[in-house]
């Protein structure tokens, strides 16, 4: 196992080096010369008014709950997907219960317009 | 052999250096933000210890569930109930001490279980095709409690919507 | 990656032993990709250009070079020269590691791609799902600059950009879990083995097509590049950001784009099998040149049509966007997903090894029957889904055109 991880974790090291070396090369290249006005927030020439602090829609915290569920059910069923072939039938009928489970979830945010962007 | 890299206690160092800075981090930084940044450096860590304990699985598993997408919904909770550059709090209130003495109790409780347990210890080779074993087993002898993390999963769905429901309607009042 | 490692030791270096060697070669490999993911970058954005331009009845970059090749390397030694400004009020940490983590998210897909036979970088057990996994980086690199900038466009960018990210990956991870269904394992070398007598963009037509658009929309390109919608909120997660930055966040988007066209050509195109050829019986170096070109002619292929859609398709509304990735994609996936899972377990043969396995029941007709199987649920699910829609549309018109009628009243005669 840590035979087949050392390659991912040679490339993370590189990697890693990757970004640091374009900074630094950018660093040495680029001009230098900041002023107040350079420096304010960009906002079509306007002045910034307050910090970007804007009104957040519940509604993206509704689909990350969502995404959450659902990442945790693929979770569950990488492993059914890879043992499908050695399982019982009745197996597969209960995989196709779990999955209705969460079917039913989604289909209760829909009908309760969860999932209507607005 | 004139010198031998021990690639394996490097790794080591250098995750629990994730793990357990990224754990002070978290608590010792009074943005919520960057708290939740450390928070994803320790998991980072912890998923390098899975890997070490030979169960790629998991550690596949933290990185997409933790990092992936709970790390992704703490941010979100942290942007939807705060003052966006000025997530800055106190990180003491008034029940820190209470906290302390949690916190070192549950330390202590935890010294003491390792110390006394003798841990299996085996030489035999891991299991090649784990996921698979996983597949058997979740569909096999623990298909009753592989049923309930679904219901538990749809229970936890419906009820966010709800309750998030609810917050928007009463919001736009 | 084994002969790199038998080539190594060959080479007889006083003190290497056998794990150095493979160490040394992984490092030798990482490095040649490390370096090479990005610098396709030069080619990519030519390529784009000379493309788009084409389709727009232009010329393209012509000045630079023979055909304009020099001008992305123009282009970038500009980047590397401007002026680098940070917003007095970010975030600064923050705001300088996202466009490096969006740069290692997405070099570090490559790890797992198996380039050529018996050649891949690691061939992980769980390859698919630590696709997903690194790609998580991604939505966390985008996040944080959207944050860090302080700016009320970048936050809101970001906030799209992500909930788009997080709406699309559900379909792509349903279909990469059908993949796994139907090759039996999550190792992409093994994937790719088990498309040696039928692709499954062949037999999966359908499944195809939602891991496309799903990847198309997670490396947020054009028609998902909500990112990039000028007219409403400037340039997105990136708006503070200039210089190298901005650039690295460019090589950031062409490096997951090349990704997702290599991730397609494996998992769909049989990666290096070349058809009614089988290269692994010519000697290594052949099967190696043949497998390359197999694999890059496939990725190319991909990439093209993620150009041609950027050039013919225009962008989505942010509403449609989720209306069809929550509403269509995601049902629509999970339907799939268990019409395969049927197909793909009555055809099962079976085994009296350890654990005893029943075959399923119609196992005798083998693995082209299981084939033309998968392509009948693919389609009969897509015929069952056009029809779904074609009545819902028709539906929803009906209900439009009577509320349209009931305001306004048919004028008397």
């Amino acid at each position: 196992m840590l035979q087949e991880f050392e390659f991912v974790g040679v490339l993370s090291a590189i990697t890693l080096t990757i970004p640091i070396v374009t900074l630094l090369i950018a660093w040495a290249l680029r001009p230098k010369k900041p002023n107040p006005a350079k420096q304010t927030t960009y906002e079509s020439g306007m002045e910034t008014i307050g910090d970007a602090w804007v009104q957040f829609k519940a509604q993206y915290y509704i689909y990350a709950i969502i995404y959450v569920v659902f990442d945790v059910e693929a979770i569950f069923l990488f492993p059914f997907a890879v043992a499908l072939r050695q399982l019982p039938l009745y197996a597969l009928v209960w995989a196709v219960v779990f999955i209705v489970l969460l079917v039913d979830g989604l289909l209760y945010g829909w009908r309760k317009g969860a999932l209507r962007w607005n | 052999m004139p010198f031998e890299i021990p690639f394996v206690q490097i790794v080591w160092w250098a995750m629990t250096a994730c793990a357990i800075g990224g754990a002070i981090g978290v608590v010792s930084s009074n943005n919520l933000f960057h708290s939740a940044l450390f928070l994803v450096l320790s998991l980072f860590g912890v998923a390098g210890y899975y890997v070490l304990l030979s169960a790629g699985f998991l550690a596949v598993v933290q990185l997409m569930v933790y990092i992936g997408a709970i790390v992704i919904l703490v941010l979100f909770a942290i942007m939807f109930s705060r003052r966006m550059m000025k997530p800055t709090e106190d990180e003491m209130n008034r029940q820190w001490l209470v906290s302390v003495i949690v916190a070192a109790a549950l330390f202590s409780w935890l010294i003491v279980v390792v110390n006394s347990v003798s841990w299996p210890v085996t030489s035999a080779a891991p299991t090649a095709d784990t996921v698979l074993q996983l597949g058997l087993a979740f569909l096999g002898s623990y298909l009753i409690p592989f049923l309930v993390v679904g219901v538990l999963l749809s229970a936890a769905l419906i009820g966010a919507i709800f309750l998030a429901r609810e917050k928007v309607e009463a919001e736009e009042i | 990656m084994d002969w790199l490692v038998d080539w190594i030791a060959s080479l007889q270096i006083p003190y290497l032993t056998e794990p150095e060697a493979r160490f040394l070669s992984h490092l030798i490999f990482a490095s040649i990709i490390a370096v090479a993911a990005p610098g396709m970058l030069i080619i990519l954005t030519w390529l784009e250009r000379k493309i788009i331009g084409r389709i727009q009845n232009r010329i393209g970059p012509n000045r630079a070079g023979p055909f304009g090749l020099f001008q992305a390397i123009a282009d970038m030694i500009k980047m590397f020269t401007k002026e680098d400004i940070t917003p007095a009020n970010a975030d600064r940490v923050v705001y300088n590691i996202a466009p490096g983590l969006a740069v290692i998210s997405s070099i570090l897909v490559f790890a797992v791609i198996p380039f050529v036979p018996g050649f891949i970088g690691a061939d992980l057990s769980v390859g698919i799902l630590y696709v997903v996994a690194v790609g998580g980086f991604g939505t966390l690199a985008i996040l944080m600059a959207g944050w860090s900038s302080n700016n009320k466009y970048a936050l809101l960018g970001a906030f799209r950009v992500v909930a788009m990210l997080l709406t699309y990956e559900i379909p792509m991870v349903m279909a990469l879990i059908i993949v796994t269904m139907v090759a039996g394992s999550m190792s992409m070398a093994q994937i790719v083995e088990a498309q040696s007598s039928m692709w499954y963009i062949f037999t999966m037509p359908l499944v195809f097509l939602i891991f496309f658009l799903a990847g198309v929309a997670e490396t947020g390109r054009s028609p998902f590049d909500l990112i990039e919608a000028e007219s409403e909120i400037i340039a997105g997660f990136h708006t503070e950001y200039s210089g190298i930055k901005f650039g690295m966040f460019m090589i950031g988007e062409y490096v997951h784009m090349l990704a997702l066209a290599f991730l397609s050509a494996v998992l769909f195109l049989g990666g290096w099998q070349i058809p009614f050829i089988d290269i692994t019986q010519f000697p290594g170096l052949v099967s190696a040149i043949l497998g390359f070109l197999s694999i890059s002619l496939k990725t190319f292929l991909f990439v093209f049509i993620m150009m041609w859609f950027r050039g013919t398709l225009p962008r989505f509304r942010i509403d449609h966007l989720q209306n069809i990735g929550w509403k269509f994609l995601v049902p629509l996936s999970l339907v799939l997903l268990v019409a395969v899972a049927f197909v793909v377990r009555l055809f099962a043969p079976g085994s009296s090894s350890a654990v005893p396995v029943v075959p399923g029941a119609l196992s005798a007709l083998g693995a082209p029957g299981e084939a033309v199987a998968l392509l009948a649920a693919n389609l009969l699910v897509l015929a069952g889904t056009v029809s779904f829609v074609s009545r819902m549309a028709r539906r929803s018109k009906n209900r439009q055109l009577r509320a349209v009628a009931a305001v306004e009243p048919v004028p008397a005669k």
